[in-house]
């Protein structure tokens, strides 16, 4: 700590080089930052999900129905603790198509089979006592400025009403929230009541889209997954159940690889970036030659020395790195913000932080490293007579 | 004229100078190509992606949807209403006088991706045969048409690269039942190639289907849109949209070709942001290291512009330089290689090529001179406002 002063002065010897080196790592770590953030978001579907927690959709496509038959005989597979259905809405509202999920469900099952979802005891009770009642997340009550008791004009792509129109009308009675942050973007939903939806739209009545299962133990997910499947083997209407994780990640990997395109971005970030600082802490060390002999004479070891160039590359790095994570936390707030319930929230991981710290040490390694073996190895006599 | 010899004469020998400063003159060479290749393969996957949207779909056909659905995926039209619809006189007639229309259902078959070998949505499309009239840039660039009521398909040449399993031959299990691949077909590269087809009657009633989903239609007269459109809504028996189909195919690429857009922007800026630092640093290093040069050629009487402008020109030379080596590495990179996606509005996978364009590597190579330029300037005002004096007296 002691040799901070010193650090210091070397490193803004020349101030504008310094300034600017700093800015490309303040630079390149809010890049960083910003796009790991996309990363986590994208797989946070599968990191929420609970090991308990199996999907059974319909066998050839998850978009087809499955009839609402199945749930008292998958209750009765063994290992299976709880049961809950959803069936998709394909909801326009203010004619903007797929702006938000709806979701018909049985309420109390609904939310028994996901305790991370947050609700008021008060708010949940209306739902479930209201025939059209709706819940909302918090981000879309938020973005569309929602109060409770308010109707909700949502028209539906697919569920005619008997009248054959396909506006439909439901009642806000609450609101969801999660406990954790990296899971609110999981509650930019409307859940409706499945009650009322059946028994008023014109055709598919008593089918659902897939059926969510809580089971016992999740060593024997596989076991019971299987189990739910054999009783509809050879039915219309055969199922496919996977755990809950690996339907998110067969999801994901739908869309296509973020996570290699990511890194093969960051890759070409930090490669310029090595370079760039690389040159520029070579260039300082070239210039100072003659200083570390006169410490050396001073009687600083090799080593010291050495350290000391090291050290400079190590302090010029978590300047900007540090500066670079804050800026890209700070970002992150207004642009949430501004796409509440459109994309699932953005935010700095902890994991990021840990990462970015690992990218740093060794940046500095690879940068700091030739230069300080440059200077260990350097000879009194020599450096002093180029100075 | 004196003056632009001047001008010339000391940006020459600048110039030939570069090389005796590798390291400086390549940081800013390899931070603009970063920037410029990042930008540009980005950038050409939304290219890709929208063109293969938009090139789907001509200006003389019209879709057909339920009204209020806007993909194929949730709309329904019963077996009656497309006997009647068809029979319009707005939708043109083949030779034997048989309508130009087909109508068609769409379902998602899962099939395994040949890169990750994970499951994915693939559509199956029924169609009637006039299809292929009504398609005429279909071609069939492998074995043949599937027969009428068999179990036999045509498979799209996008599709057979991103599926396991899509060869001619093969066999494929479909919803309990068996299909036979005895075609693969090209379509100029739009989204019916990451498509399987097959007879839509045999369709429906291997999937036990009421009726179709939508009705694709070729106009009588080419322009005549909004006539055929009138007619459906002045029937009381029909709630049915009408949409051209380029106009159709294109809305379907706005959320996803956005998207990829603003992730290719924002990264791009932010690495402009520090390619920018590295160039300026290494331009102002470049300035000292001519300091003394600077300082004679003031002495003897050399402008300040002559200065300003060697300056400047080392730094758009190497800029220019990274630019054009960033460009080439994207398109050695990513030029026809092809990517497969979920289309969120179809729910189902379209493939398409990365497109890099003439267009697209000219923007390159402005952001490359934008950053060589913001870059160069600050050291050029510096280098130009050294009292001579003081550039003379070497640190």
């Amino acid at each position: 700590m002691k040799f901070l002063p010193l650090l210091w002065s070397g490193l803004f010897r020349k101030k504008t080089r310094t300034l600017l080196t700093l800015l490309s790592v303040v630079a390149a770590f809010i890049l960083f930052g910003l796009l790991q953030a996309v990363r986590v978001a994208f797989d946070a579907g599968a990191d929420a999900a609970d090991a308990k927690r199996l999907l059974t959709t319909a066998r050839y496509s998850i978009i087809d129905p499955l009839p609402l038959a199945h749930l008292g005989k998958i209750e009765r597979v063994p290992g299976v603790v709880a049961v809950a259905y959803a069936n998709w809405f394909g909801a326009k509202y203010q004619d903007q198509s797929n702006a938000f999920p709806v979701f018909a469900v049985d309420p109390a099952r609904y939310l028994d089979m996901y305790p991370e979802f947050r609700i008021d005891p008060a708010q949940r009770a209306a739902f479930e006592g209201t025939r059209t009642g709706a819940v909302a997340g918090v981000r879309l009550v938020r973005r569309f400025g929602w109060k409770l008791g308010q109707k909700l004009p949502i028209r539906s792509e697919i569920h005619a009403q008997r009248n054959g129109g396909l506006d439909w009308e439901f009642e806000l009675t609450g609101v969801l929230d999660a406990e954790d942050p990296a899971q609110q973007g999981n509650t930019d939903v409307v859940l409706i009541n499945n009650a009322y939806f059946d028994e008023a739209r014109r055709t598919g009545k008593g089918s659902t889209g897939w059926y969510i299962v809580r089971i016992a133990d999740s060593g024997r997910a596989r076991e019971v997954g299987a189990a739910i499947d054999r009783l509809f083997a050879n039915s219309p209407d055969e199922t496919k159940t996977q755990p809950e994780k690996e339907f998110a990640l067969g999801f994901a990997k739908q869309i296509g690889d973020i996570g290699a395109l990511v890194t093969r971005i960051l890759a070409a970030v930090f490669f310029t970036l090595l370079l760039l600082t690389g040159n520029a802490m070579a260039q300082s060390v070239r210039e100072r030659i003659p200083e570390f002999a006169i410490l050396k004479t001073l009687g600083f070891s090799d080593g010291k020395v050495a350290g000391l160039v090291l050290s400079e590359a190590l302090l010029l790095l978590l300047l900007g790195g540090g500066l670079g994570m804050l800026l890209a936390t700070l970002m992150l707030r207004p642009l949430n913000a501004a796409t509440g319930g459109k994309f699932p929230p953005l935010f700095v991981s902890p994991a990021t932080w840990g990462l970015a710290a690992a990218i740093l040490l060794s940046l500095a390694l690879a940068i700091g490293l030739p230069p300080a073996w440059r200077v260990r190895r350097l000879r009194i006599v020599d450096a002093l007579r180029g100075g | 004229m004196g003056s632009l010899r001047q001008v010339l004469a000391i940006t020459w020998m600048n110039l030939r100078s570069v090389p005796q400063r590798p390291g400086a003159s390549l940081v800013v060479i390899v931070g603009i190509a970063g920037v410029v290749a990042v930008l540009v393969s980005v950038l050409s996957m939304a290219q890709g992606f929208r063109h293969t949207l938009a090139s789907t779909g001509r200006p003389d056909r019209a879709i057909l949807l339920r009204s209020g659905s806007d993909a194929e995926l949730a709309s329904s039209i019963a077996r009656d209403q497309a006997q009647i619809l068809a029979n319009t006189p707005e939708i043109a007639r083949d030779s034997q006088g048989q309508p130009l229309a087909s109508a068609e259902l769409v379902v998602v078959a899962d099939l395994p991706r040949r890169d990750t070998g994970t499951p994915s949505n693939v559509p199956f499309r029924g169609v009637q045969p006039a299809a292929f009239a009504i398609r005429d840039e279909l071609r069939l660039v492998q074995g043949r048409r599937f027969g009428a009521g068999l179990r036999e398909v045509i498979v799209g040449q996008k599709a057979a690269q991103q599926f396991q399993g899509l060869e001619v031959g093969a066999r494929i299990d479909f919803r309990d039942s068996d299909w036979e691949v005895v075609g693969i077909f090209a379509s100029g590269g739009d989204v019916h190639e990451s498509e399987v087809w097959a007879d839509a009657e045999t369709a429906v009633s291997a999937f036990r289907r009421l009726g179709f989903q939508s009705m694709t239609a070729k106009l009588a007269i080419t322009d005549d849109l909004d006539a055929l459109r009138q007619r459906i809504d002045a029937d009381p028996r029909f709630s049915i949209s009408v949409l051209r189909e380029p106009e159709y195919y294109a809305k379907q690429s706005q959320l996803l070709g956005t998207l990829i857009n603003v992730l290719g922007y924002t990264v791009a800026s932010f690495m402009a942001i520090g390619a920018m630092f590295g160039a300026l640093n290494c331009m102002y290093s470049a300035v000292a290291s001519r300091q003394v040069e600077i300082g004679t050629l003031r002495a003897i009487g050399f402008g300040a512009a002559p200065v300003v402008v060697s300056v400047m020109a080392e730094a758009l030379l190497l800029a220019l330089i990274g630019g054009t080596a960033g460009g080439a590495l994207a398109y050695l990179y990513c030029d026809g290689a092809s990517l497969s996606t979920l289309n969120f509005e179809t729910f189902s996978q379209v493939a398409f090529d990365f497109r890099i364009t003439p267009a697209l590597l000219g923007q390159g190579v402005l952001w490359a001179l934008a950053i060589g330029l913001l870059g160069g300037l600050p050291p050029a005002i510096r280098a130009a406002r050294l009292p001579v004096t003081e550039a003379l007296r070497s640190s």
